[in-house]
């Protein structure tokens, strides 16, 4: 037996999650017996049609929502408790920066909730700024820089406070292709060079397989968890491996996987 | 404005004021060209006219804009004379004829431009509405004057103007009273308790769901028959103005500032939470900036509401100063000129408050999209 | 397993609904026995020196039973209790025939008289200048701009003007307060329905331009049924400013009938609560006016499509 490195500290872990609500049109699963195991340094992609239950369990991690059942346990503490210990930093669809403060501030903003000193709170604001390459745009305001941009401060202010996790909700979806694979790159090279754990939900197969170590296919109706591939291309992947025959092969099994949960022709 | 158009109507200006030379001013009145600067300065002005009719484009405008300044100023030198005014007859006419045509194809002109940019085109758009309004001054004062509409029915403007700076001690006295007494201290007073019950009711969901149809009713009602209750219990003097003017603006603000609270989109929220921001951050942080183009829009409101309160619960009674006194008992004289004296005085306080707030609402909301547009 | 979308959804269930009724008329019914409850005891408060001190004039032993029992039936109190004005009211609309001065039928309906008069003449104008100001340019530049400054000056304070003057003119009774009440509600009808007629996105009116649309087309079928929503929330506040006006415009003749009327000869007669019952009938007049509008723009907004 080959000696397997030292298993990595689960930083989610998830069993037998369930969540349900009532409409007016009657009850919805939105997750049902969800189980998931995310260890230290990964990135998790979830990849599934609209209703699946991907937002909903991003959302169930970081406490914004309350499963109906099941255990949940983020960075060792309960969802709540990581929410309180501010163990992640969330990544809207849209950038959500507060029209009113610049680039700067409002990259400062968690810092100030979160008490840091103002010393501390400009260094770490210069600092993540030009790890996303927008140094020099401090004083500009939200609507004079583009949607690219303004995702990428959205993503500079989610690490500004060095969180154990990085939770995306489909960040890129609103943007042009041209734009999205540009960040996919800025994404990787950020992963790589800080190292957390990234849980990532996307719309787009090639996204997902070029991004992830691990994807998470599911599927809706009720929402549940088809498949889960690991896929471990190279570190210092770049663009062009989307169209190796490993990325294809990779992907067909997420297509596969995502037509066998659901039938458009319901 | 189509070239023929206002060449055409140039002329008729043109031809308006020489007929002014051979038909009568007024009876028994020396006849034009006897007068000593008037048939020069009509002269001009039919000259000037030719000239613009001639161009008929945007130069046009400049030329006849001059013009009608200067018969204009014949026909008001004319009423100087006591014989004409009250009795003008066709000759008088044909002078304000012309002015007015030519005035509103000036005006005419410049609304049309359309291919100017930024300082002309601004500049164009303040010009626009400052010519229509001096042309109705103009005209009100010509036909106060030439008509001899009696001052009691409709003053001249100028009456009214030299009115307001013979009274001036008057003015401030009552402007003190009923403005700086009643109105700022009821609008702070009632715009401050709004947003403070607003803040609660957007803390505890069980009092907003509660106030807010109360609010919109309240705010529908004829809050200012109020004020006689007012008086009851505050006396006559401005402290009962004053409550009157805090009931008219508090729900204003209060519906407004609710809904401001509110306007912040779910995706901000989920942010603050994700951050654990307790509620008192997520209100300073998000929910009040994100509030205050609402906030603006009910503090404008009430700065037209809070005079308008405060006047008329001085109709309802009060010492022996006020706006609204001093019109109340000046119309029952017929002192009708102070009367307007009086409105001019309001119209100027309320459009002076109006614009300090919304200077403050653009330096403290140039972030709104409504100003990127 | 799933439901198919062609199937109707299913009834919610009952509970559903009435949390949904509780939700939605607990607070305010709360809030309203609140208010009703602090009104009492406002009134207890504030009315208590003045029966006090009128039992110590009397010289007749009193016990404080006799006081507060004194607060909730005085004549001429600070604050009347909530049933002394309703009492009041309804004596005022049932006591006496509907055209007896003292009726206050009489005078509610002299004051909605002058009020609809006045909201339908202003509302036309309104409309009509609207429509003249979206299709010229010459007047949209020249008169807008005044239309809006008039909106911060307080028109309301013309109203004595316009009477004595009227009345110097041999116009008195209806007419003079109607044509204050038309006055005050034109500007926020014309303001309101410009901002309706443009409100249309360009792309619908391109689209019009691309059928050859003569301006009168594009008004009838594009520019007027946008404006609907402008309309009513324009005609909601333009017939309370009317109520206003009209209630303004009896006090300063002293006026003898009308809702304003009585609210001025109660204040000088120092009768409270005929003050406060005259304020109950302004309120539920404006309440009434109002739903009505809401009840037509709700009509109209159902031919049209909403739900």
């Amino acid at each position: 037996m080959s000696n397997k490195p030292a298993p990595k500290r689960l930083v989610v872990d998830a069993q037998d999650i369930s969540l349900t609500f009532e409409t007016a049109d009657g009850r919805v699963d939105a997750l049902s017996h969800v189980n998931l195991q995310v260890a230290e340094g990964e990135f998790v992609s979830f990849i599934g049609p609209s209703g699946c239950g991907k937002t909903t369990m991003l959302r169930v991690i970081a406490d914004l929502q309350q499963p109906t059942s099941g255990s949940l346990s983020v960075n060792g503490m309960s969802a709540e408790q990581a929410r309180l210990a501010r163990s992640y930093g969330y990544v809207f669809q849209a950038p959500a920066l507060f029209p009113w403060r610049t680039i700067e501030k409002n990259l400062k903003l968690p810092l100030e909730i979160m008490g840091f000193s103002d010393a501390e709170q400009q260094k770490r604001a210069t600092h993540y700024l030009s790890l996303v390459n927008l140094t020099g745009f401090e004083r500009k305001f939200p609507w004079q820089l583009s949607g690219g941009m303004q995702q990428r401060v959205s993503i500079a202010r989610a690490l500004s406070f060095d969180p154990a996790l990085l939770l995306m909700d489909e960040p890129f979806g609103a943007l042009d292709e041209i734009v999205r694979d540009h960040l996919n790159e800025q994404l990787l090279k950020l992963w790589k060079s800080t190292g957390k754990t990234v849980l990532f939900v996307t719309h787009s197969i090639p996204e997902a397989v070029f991004l992830s170590t691990k994807i998470v296919v599911m599927s809706p109706r009720p929402g549940r968890i088809i498949d889960i591939i690991d896929c471990d291309f190279p570190a210092d992947r770049s663009l062009e491996i989307r169209e190796t025959p490993e990325f294809l092969k990779i992907a067909q099994r997420v297509r596969t996987g995502l037509r066998a949960g659901h039938s458009y022709d319901e | 404005m189509e070239p023929r158009k206002l060449r055409l109507g140039l002329l008729l200006a043109a031809g308006a004021i020489l007929l002014a030379f051979v038909l009568p001013i007024a009876p028994n009145a020396v006849p034009l060209r006897e007068r000593p600067v008037i048939p020069e300065l009509c002269g001009f002005a039919v000259v000037l006219y030719l000239a613009a009719a001639w161009l008929a484009d945007r130069r046009a405008t400049i030329i006849g804009l001059v013009a009608t300044g200067l018969s204009a100023a014949a026909s008001l030198i004319l009423l100087q004379d006591p014989i004409v005014a009250g009795a003008a007859r066709s000759g008088f006419w044909m002078i304000v004829i012309a002015t007015w045509l030519s005035a509103a194809l000036c005006v005419m002109n410049l609304a049309s431009a359309r291919e100017l940019r930024g300082e002309r085109h601004r500049i164009v758009n303040l010009l626009v509405p400052l010519l229509f309004g001096a042309t109705v001054f103009y005209l009100w004062e010509v036909g106060v004057r030439g008509f001899g509409v009696p001052p009691v029915l409709l003053p001249s403007p100028s009456a009214a103007g030299a009115r307001f700076f013979n009274s001036l001690p008057t003015l401030a006295e009552d402007f003190t009273q009923t403005f700086i007494r009643g109105v700022l201290i009821g609008y702070a007073i009632g715009c401050g308790a709004g947003l403070l019950v607003a803040i609660l009711a957007h803390r505890f969901e069980f009092l907003g769901r509660g106030l807010l149809p109360l609010g919109n009713f309240f705010s529908a009602l004829p809050l200012v028959g109020i004020a006689p209750i007012m008086v009851m219990w505050f006396g006559f003097d401005w402290p009962s103005k004053a409550a009157v003017v805090v009931l008219v603006t508090f729900f204003p603000m209060l519906i407004n500032a609710i809904a401001g609270l509110s306007a912040s989109g779910h995706i901000e929220r989920d942010l603050m939470r994700s951050y654990a921001a307790s509620h008192r951050q997520s209100l300073s942080k998000l929910y009040l900036p994100a509030a205050l183009p609402f906030i603006f829009n009910a503090l404008k409101i009430n700065a037209t509401l809070a005079l308008i309160g405060a006047i008329v619960a001085e109709f309802f009674g009060t010492p022996t100063q006020g706006i609204g006194f001093r019109i109340s008992t000046e119309a029952g004289r017929m002192a009708i000129d102070m009367v307007w004296a009086e409105i001019a005085l309001a119209a100027l306080a309320g459009m002076a408050f109006y614009g300090f707030v919304a200077l403050a609402e653009r330096a403290t909301t140039f972030w709104h999209p409504s100003y990127r547009t | 397993m799933t439901s198919s979308s062609v199937a109707l959804p299913q009834r919610a269930p009952f509970s559903h609904v009435r949390q949904v009724f509780v939700e939605r008329y607990a607070p305010v019914a709360t809030m309203v026995l609140a208010l009703i409850a602090i009104w009492y005891v406002a009134a207890v408060a504030m009315n208590y020196t003045l029966v006090r001190d009128a039992f110590e004039r009397e010289e007749t032993p009193y016990t404080t039973a006799d006081v507060l029992a004194g607060t909730m039936d005085a004549e001429r109190p600070l604050l009347p209790a909530p049933h002394q004005v309703i009492e009041t009211f309804l004596d005022g609309v049932f006591g006496y025939s509907p055209l007896a001065p003292r009726s206050l039928v009489y005078h509610a309906l002299v004051t909605l008289s002058a009020t609809m008069l006045g909201f339908v003449i202003g509302a036309l104008f309104g409309i009509a200048l609207a429509l003249m100001i979206v299709h010229s340019r010459v007047l949209e530049r020249s008169l807008l701009p005044w239309i809006i400054c008039s909106q911060m000056v307080p028109v309301l304070a013309l109203a004595p003007i316009f009477i004595v003057v009227l009345g110097a003119l041999g116009l008195h009774g209806l007419l003079p307060k109607s044509i204050i009440s038309a006055y005050l509600c034109f500007f926020p009808v014309a303001i309101g329905m410009v901002k309706g007629f443009t409100s249309p996105d360009l792309l619908q009116v391109e689209l019009m331009r691309t059928w050859s649309a003569t301006p009168r087309q594009v008004l009838l079928k594009l520019r007027w049924p946008a404006s609907m929503p402008y309309l009513f929330a324009s005609l909601k506040v333009a017939i309370t400013i009317s109520l206003i006006g009209a209630i303004v415009a009896e006090l300063p003749t002293g006026g003898e009938a009308g809702i304003g009327a009585r609210l001025l000869s109660g204040s000088y007669y120092g009768q409270t609560v005929q003050i406060w019952a005259a304020l109950v009938a302004a309120a539920m007049l404006a309440s009434g006016l109002i739903a009505i509008v809401g009840l037509v723009e709700r009509a109209v907004n159902r031919s049209m499509g909403a739900h």
